[in-house]
């Protein structure tokens, strides 16, 4: 499952880097975790480009987090091997760790230290201190909007706050790779579009993991993309070309309201019908309708849709997103393929 | 040892803030304070409420009456705070998802581990000094004076027996995410060496055999050797440090 890495577009080495020659930030190779008979990640062989921002897709239970519980030294693989800015990975290993940055997907503090000590500790931690150590921690403040929350206690910290917070000690001392664990998860529209800008100021400088489901903010701001799906590595590839290779014309249909039985009809037949690849319906009621074979598909499902009498609003071709081609790669889990959280239950193999 | 000093002030910190060191303090203080007062008044308030049914005579309380009354609330209150201080050392960070934060930065598990532990010697170190300057200073007003260097030596045996407590709950609390397990090895171990101690031959090796020399020490008569369990407690407690980091060092957080 070895991945080809090809140059990415706007990615360009770290200095100082051990791997800067190489400009390859993270190397995987054969990456596995095993809970017991569980298989939480499977042989992943990967190379992310030193000043990429990566994205790291896939559905709930996929192996995102086990990925990067590894690659930070919180976690040990079961077998592989993968080195990060030249260091091999493993849980013990401070001289890691001094080159990369970390939020996890729930970040957790001190909620009896204030927000400024705890950037003040990270930055103590990390060789910075004095004059030094309080400018960068006034920035991060300042860039992640709570310099006016700074010197209140994290424990009356709202969710948002605590993700900025997980932030900005992710940044503070400038690592070289750092690994975003659903950063925005917890952030209002207008958080999530200062943090999304924040990473995306450090294209170029800083290699960014980012884990997230949110694939709009991934088309947004990752030059390449991983796709995950039970443990496996699906594909790994810049974004542009991922898209490109998969492209596939989508439709987006717009039913009127007050026809339920007759859309569900339509929506039946269509996925019975061989050149369409894949039916979405969105929360407001839009059908996306992937088809491989477009000169077919065209008049035919106009045919379809007269033939079941529905009435739309929109009927339009439209350029497939990120989404679409993650569920062409991944599909929809059937009801029997889920657990009672909504993960995606993991393989099993015999001890 | 990366990240040593910012991790210790941190602990510091945080025995401050979350009010730990202050009320752990207090309790040894009213047990300093209360010590004496209850070897001089026992006979007493016995007296008082038995009356005339009571016929044994009780002998006049003495400066040594104090310093045994001290001891022992020492070595069971302080005890059961000692194992209660450490309990949640490492569980509760590695439960509540912290440890993870500070170890994802160039810090060293064994770093993380002392900076811990001294803190928590920090704190029973400045809660056994204020408990014997108040048992010091009643003894003083209600007894006689105890010579002051004896008293501090005996006071830096009772600590040392404390912490050997604390250590082993500090193992306990870093091979588990659960401090109410932790406790219980505490508290195992508090039983069981407690028992243990009664034997002569290995009673003088083990923590609670620290007890006779402190007591010697502070009314600065002859007493039992205090190198044999002094030795014993430090290898105790070195070899507790050393459990818990070649547990902690492989574990996932």
């Amino acid at each position: 499952m070895t991945t080809v890495v090809g140059g990415a577009g706007r990615s360009t080495a770290t200095a100082g880097a051990p791997d800067a020659v190489a400009g390859i930030a993270i190397r995987a190779r054969g990456l596995t975790k095993r809970f017991g008979s569980v298989v939480a990640l499977d042989g992943l062989d990967l190379d992310v480009p030193a000043g990429a921002i990566f994205g790291l897709l896939g559905p709930n239970g996929a192996g995102k987090t086990t990925t990067i519980r590894i690659l930070t030294g919180l976690a040990r693989q079961t077998a592989g091997t993968a080195t990060v800015a030249g260091v091999e990975v493993g849980l013990d290993r401070p001289e890691l760790r001094r080159r990369l940055g970390y939020l996890d997907q729930d970040p957790r503090f001190y909620g009896w230290m204030r927000g400024r000590e705890l950037l003040e500790l990270v930055g103590r931690l990390v060789g910075l201190d004095g004059p030094a150590l309080r400018e960068r921690v006034g920035d991060m403040l300042e860039r992640t909007g709570l310099t006016a929350a700074a010197n209140r206690r994290i424990g009356g910290y709202s969710g948002g706050m605590r993700q900025r917070l997980g932030i900005a000690q992710a940044l503070l001392h400038r690592p070289t790779i750092v690994f975003l664990d659903e950063p925005v998860s917890s952030l209002d529209p207008e958080g999530r579009r200062d943090v999304l800008a924040l990473i995306e100021g450090l294209r170029g400088e800083t290699t960014v993991i980012v884990s997230t489901h949110v694939l709009s903010d991934v088309e947004r701001i990752c030059d390449r993309v991983a796709i995950l799906d039970r443990g496996r590595l699906v594909t790994e590839a810049p974004l542009e070309r991922l898209l490109a290779d998969h492209i596939r014309p989508v439709y987006r249909l717009a039913p009127e309201p007050g026809q339920d039985a007759a859309v569900a009809a339509f929506i039946g037949r269509l996925r019975a019908t061989p050149w369409v690849t894949d039916v979405a319906t969105a929360p407001e009621g839009d059908l996306r309708v992937s088809v491989n074979d477009p000169i077919t598909a065209g008049p035919s499902l106009l045919a379809i849709v007269v033939d079941e009498g529905v009435r739309l609003a929109v009927f339009e071709r439209v350029r497939p997103t990120l989404e679409d081609v993650f569920l062409e790669l991944v599909g929809t889990p059937s009801a029997d393929e889920l657990d009672g959280r909504g993960f995606i239950r993991p393989r099993e193999v015999g001890r | 040892m990366a990240g040593l000093g910012p991790l210790l002030r941190k602990e510091l910190l945080e025995q401050w803030r979350t009010l730990r060191l202050p009320v752990i303090a207090t309790i040894f203080l009213l047990v300093g304070l209360s010590s004496p007062l209850l070897a001089r008044f026992t006979p007493e308030i016995i007296k008082a409420v038995a009356g005339d049914q009571f016929p044994m005579a009780f002998p006049t309380p003495t400066a040594a009456d104090a310093i045994d009354q001290f001891a022992k609330n020492i070595g069971q209150f302080g005890g059961l705070i000692a194992v209660l201080l450490a309990m949640g050392a490492v569980a509760t960070e590695k439960e509540r998802g912290t440890a993870a934060l500070l170890l994802t930065k160039p810090v060293s598990r064994a770093a993380f581990l002392i900076a811990k532990l001294v803190a928590i010697g920090l704190t029973l170190a400045v809660s056994v000094v204020i408990a014997t300057a108040g048992a010091w200073f009643y003894t003083l007003v209600l007894f006689e004076s105890l010579p002051p260097a004896g008293v501090a030596a005996g006071a830096v045996l009772q600590w040392l027996m404390l912490m050997a407590w604390a250590s082993i709950t500090f193992v306990g609390s870093t091979l588990t995410r659960s401090s109410l397990a932790a406790a219980g090895l505490g508290i195992v171990a508090f039983i069981v060496v407690g028992i243990l101690g009664v034997l002569p031959t290995v009673g003088q090796f083990l923590p609670t055999g620290l007890s006779g020399p402190a007591r010697a020490l502070a009314l600065g008569v002859p007493g039992p050797d205090a190198i044999g369990p002094t030795v014993a407690t430090m290898v105790l407690i070195g070899a507790a440090g050393s459990v818990a980091w070649l547990a902690f060092r492989r574990q996932e957080l």
